[in-house]
């Protein structure tokens, strides 16, 4: 989630282009790498199985852990409101977090995350299959039996066909640009295949079979033990080839969930209203409590927060957070804060120190700027402790599996810098009176700039005079800051950076930006300074291995050697303050979404 | 009750005598008409006022942000609520104290004060010579377009037209997206700044030239002129002596008024973010800063409060001085 707006609004201004071209090279250099994609993602996660309970009290923090006002009552509308426009209602093609949470009320994908608080939510249960995966061939065939009796809103069986036409649907990136890109990056799909619409009556039964109507089997071109992640996908949720209609089929979904569309006004409005086809008995995961949901497009933000908070809207479905605006509302309000859940996200904002700019190619160096930044001045930059996020010292955040806490470069007992390291640093890289580099941020982004305001305010004490060059996030990594002859020619020894993986995994988190043959000298990726060999062969040896347990083991020394190079300067763990509806009940926060599972709500 | 009528002091007094003590009238030039119209004018005096007080404070601002003991961007993180998590400045009214008498900015808590006053040097250093640029290039172009009149006349007029169609605003964020970091021998902050000169005071130039044009082709049929032309003056000397002195006072009082236009600009541009860089202070900078945090009014108040109270002086100014130079205007 390099592309995440880190702006006031934190809306998610994310440029997913750019994610699926920097997948396909990776792709293409090592298939291995392909699991790890940026993108604005949570992950998908499962409908309200067993969210019963006593519930817990309304107090800050309570729906992390616990379920607040659980109740089996149905009826009623949710309304929810969005500042932007949905990416894509399209379940081939929807690259949001928030999208893959809410998308799950009218499509079923063949397995989900399931819907419980705290750390369950990260476990996957099976949804439109009978079971997770089955791996054969060394995790190179992956085969997934589908449920009966599962229909369309139109009334018709959904079929082990639907989905094998969904998944291929996808892979057409001309027509889904944006969507994620790991199918084709790993079925063993013909050679020149454009998917179903420009490649008509070509077979694919290398890349997908259906052997009968309720088994579906994906070939994949080399064994991946966590196919099961790709299963979760909304581009596995059925689409019937009869009523597909392309790139417009987002305004003519055909729902397999429990709830269809009607009065969809694209950029402005839709609702879901109950699909009388749907089975509650072929469905474990989901309730299905409202009868309605409305939302509403393109409100203002700061809008939406007073709403929510007056209860005339429930939801900010895009679970990014509260505006700025609202945040010292919600702090000083000790009702409002009981009524707030500060989330953890699975995203770390950090900053690259570039080994390619001189003297940063002295470890030293980059060493003064690890104890010399002031710790506290990063994570208030990013809104503080609430809204911005915990103090890292690691690359990967805590709630990525196999993380563990270490701190390599201790800035002193109160966080605030440790000048007197600083210099001896400085001194051992034969700067004792300091250098003067370059830093860049992106420009349009208030958190980014702040933190390069940050920088040079705690380097200067040490003698490291930092010049601040702001440039436009668009084009940040692929023309600024992530290519290599531009950030040597422009000497941009210090970068703003950040990066959260589609689910919680510690391959998806860490390959993007610590794997060196990500690297691309036309630019485009978020890792602009780790070239460390040795990390490579690391990443290499983590995936190969197919035990889970193991495997988690594998991340944290690789977390470990990078920080030992000091090429990464980690900043906060994300954090969000979201606003717990009022009038709703079964509010939880899924930590596979980092916001209010959406499958699970009903009204009070 | 009848009282006798007092008589007023004075009144009663011979007039000739009232005039002895009162100095003898002279001949007064144009200049000293001028100037003794715009001392009576006591709003325009108060903006001349006002205008010199602001220019003292941007020479001498590092002087005065000494004397406060704040630099402009030095971090007061210690005055900011970070345990609380808001972020504001601890303290009523924004932070303000007698060591940060404007208060101090949320998440950094850098001084206002002193970022206002710095903030002043780039706003008025862009303004000044913006202006400069476009009377010079202006001038130029409208007395030679009003004096020689033909195909002249013709070319410059519409290359006028060319440069008031131009979008301005769209073309400067362009341009200076597009300029690189180091460019003519120059970089950072003062090739910002010459950028920001050389875009708004090049672009401005048609208005003032259509002004001295038309004041030119009034002015070249006079008998002045005749009177010169006829005992074999050469143009530059017509042009610059005989022409050019009577322009003054158009081109002087819209001067005065292109000024405060080109402080906004300067601030609409650094609000946009292609103005002078991040940390240094400017007002629009500051003013766009303050958006995002529209909730602690005082954050947006004070460069607000900078930018009205320039361009307001600015103006009062140019209009007392046209009523001054050109009464008939009035």
């Amino acid at each position: 989630m390099t592309t995440f707006t880190t702006s006031g609004s934190d809306k998610k201004g994310c440029t997913t282009t750019m994610s699926i071209k920097r997948l396909r090279t990776v792709a293409a250099l090592s298939a291995v790498a392909a699991l790890a994609l940026s993108a604005c993602g949570g992950s998908g996660n499962g409908g309200g199985g067993d969210t019963g309970g006593t519930g817990a009290k309304n107090e800050f923090n309570a729906s992390l852990t616990q379920v607040v006002n659980p109740s089996d009552k149905k009826g009623g509308t949710i309304k929810m409101a969005h500042s932007d426009d949905w990416d894509t209602l399209d379940p081939g093609e929807t690259y949001y977090g928030y999208a893959w949470n809410f998308a799950r009320l009218y499509g079923r994908s063949l397995l989900m995350f399931k819907p419980a608080p705290g750390k369950e939510s990260n476990e996957l249960v099976p949804d439109l299959a009978e079971s997770l995966g089955v791996p054969t061939d060394g995790g190179k065939t992956w085969t997934y039996k589908i449920r009966k009796g599962v229909k369309f809103e139109d009334g018709t069986e959904v079929k082990a066909a639907d989905v094998k036409h969904a998944v291929l649907r996808s892979t057409d990136k001309e027509t889904f640009a944006n969507g994620p890109a790991y199918f084709e990056a790993f079925l063993n799909l013909p050679a020149g295949y454009k998917g179903p619409y420009k490649s008509k009556g070509v077979n694919t039964d290398s890349a997908i079979s259906t052997p009968d109507d309720y088994t579906i089997v994906f070939h994949l071109k080399n064994a991946f033990g966590g196919f099961d992640y790709l299963a979760q996908l909304t581009q596995t949720m059925p689409v019937p080839a009869a009523k597909d209609t392309g790139a417009k089929y987002r305004n003519t979904i055909v729902s397999s969930g429990p709830y269809k569309f009607a009065n969809l006004k694209a950029g402005k409005s839709f609702e879901l209203v109950r699909n009388d086809q749907w089975d509650q008995a072929s469905d474990p995961n989901r309730k299905a409590l409202p009868d309605k949901y409305e939302v509403a497009l393109k409100v203002n933000a700061d809008d939406i927060d007073n709403r929510v908070i007056s209860g005339d809207i429930d939801i900010d479905v895009s679970g990014t957070g509260v505006q700025p605006a609202s945040l010292s509302k919600v702090l000083t309000d000790p009702a409002l804060k009981a009524q707030a859940d500060n989330a953890t996200l699975a995203r770390l904002w950090y900053t690259s120190i570039n080994p390619t700019v001189p003297p940063f190619n002295n470890i030293e160096c980059r060493k003064a700027v690890q104890y010399g930044m002031n710790k506290v001045s990063y994570q208030t930059a990013y809104g503080g402790p609430f809204s911005g996020g915990d103090l890292a010292t690691t690359i990967m955040p805590p709630l990525v599996p196999g993380y563990e806490k270490f701190d390599l470069y201790p800035a002193g007992p109160d966080s605030k810098g440790d000048q007197a390291k600083a210099k001896e640093a400085l001194t051992a890289c034969g700067q004792p009176n300091g250098f003067t580099t370059n830093m860049a941020y992106r420009s349009d982004r208030p958190r980014e700039k702040a933190t390069a305001e940050a920088f040079q305010q705690a380097l200067k004490p040490i003698g490291i005079n930092l010049t601040l060059k702001g440039y436009p996030s668009g084009d940040y990594f692929s023309q600024y800051a992530g290519n290599p002859p531009f950030v040597v020619a422009n000497k941009i020894g210090l970068a703003t950076n950040g990066w959260g993986a589609d689910w919680n995994d510690g391959f998806g988190f860490l390959s993007q930006i610590v794997d060196s043959r990500v690297i691309r000298n036309t630019g485009g990726s978020s890792n602009t300074s780790v070239r460390i060999p040795e990390v490579d062969k690391m990443l290499d040896a983590a995936l190969a291995e197919t035990d889970t347990a193991k495997r988690e083991k594998m991340w944290s020394p690789i977390d470990k050697r990078v920080m030992e190079e000091a090429v990464i300067y980690p900043g906060v763990y994300a954090k969000s303050l979201l606003l717990r509806p009022k009038n709703l009940s079964n509010v939880f926060i899924s930590e596979a979404f980092n916001m209010y599972d959406y499958l699970s709500l009903g009204v009070k | 009750m009848t009282t006798p009528l007092e008589v007023e002091p004075g009144r009663g007094e011979d007039p000739e005598a009232v005039l002895q003590g009162m100095p003898k009238i002279e001949g007064r030039s144009l200049g000293q008409i001028a100037w003794m119209r715009l001392k009576r004018d006591k709003v325009a005096i108060a903006g001349f006022v006002v205008i010199v007080l602001l220019i003292l404070m941007a020479v001498l601002a590092p002087l005065i942000v000494k004397a406060i003991g704040h630099p402009p961007n030095d971090f007061n993180q210690d005055l900011i609520d970070t345990q609380g998590g808001t972020l504001a400045p601890l303290g009523k009214f924004g932070g303000m104290s007698w060591e940060h008498p404007f208060g101090v900015e949320p998440v950094n808590g850098r001084d206002i004060m002193s970022r206002v006053i710095y903030g002043s040097r780039i706003s008025l250093l862009i303004a000044f010579f913006a202006t400069l640029l476009s009377v010079a290039i202006g001038t130029t172009m409208g007395i030679v377009s009003g004096f020689f009149g033909g195909w002249v006349d013709a070319f410059i007029s519409r290359l006028m037209d060319v440069f008031l169609a131009f979008p301005l605003l769209v073309f400067a964020i362009a341009l200076a997206g597009v300029i690189p970091d180091d460019a003519f021998g120059l970089q950072g902050d003062s090739l910002r700044i010459v950028l920001l000169i050389f875009i708004i005071g090049f672009f401005n130039w048609p208005y003032i030239g259509r002004i001295v044009r038309g004041q030119t082709i009034s002015l070249r049929e006079r008998e002045f002129v005749d009177a010169a032309r006829s005992l074999g003056a050469r143009r530059p000397y017509i042009l610059f002596t005989e022409l050019l002195p009577n322009l003054i006072a158009p081109i002087l009082v819209y001067a005065t008024l292109l000024i405060p236009t080109n402080i906004l600009f300067e601030a609409a541009l650094s609000f946009l973010g292609v103005g002078v860089r991040a940390p240094t202070a400017t007002w629009g900078g500051m003013l766009s800063d303050a958006v995002t945090f529209y909730t602690m009014p005082h954050f947006m108040l004070w460069p607000g409060l900078a930018i009205f109270i320039t361009v307001l002086a600015f103006n009062l100014f140019g209009d007392g001085l046209r009523d001054a130079l050109d009464p008939r205007s009035r």
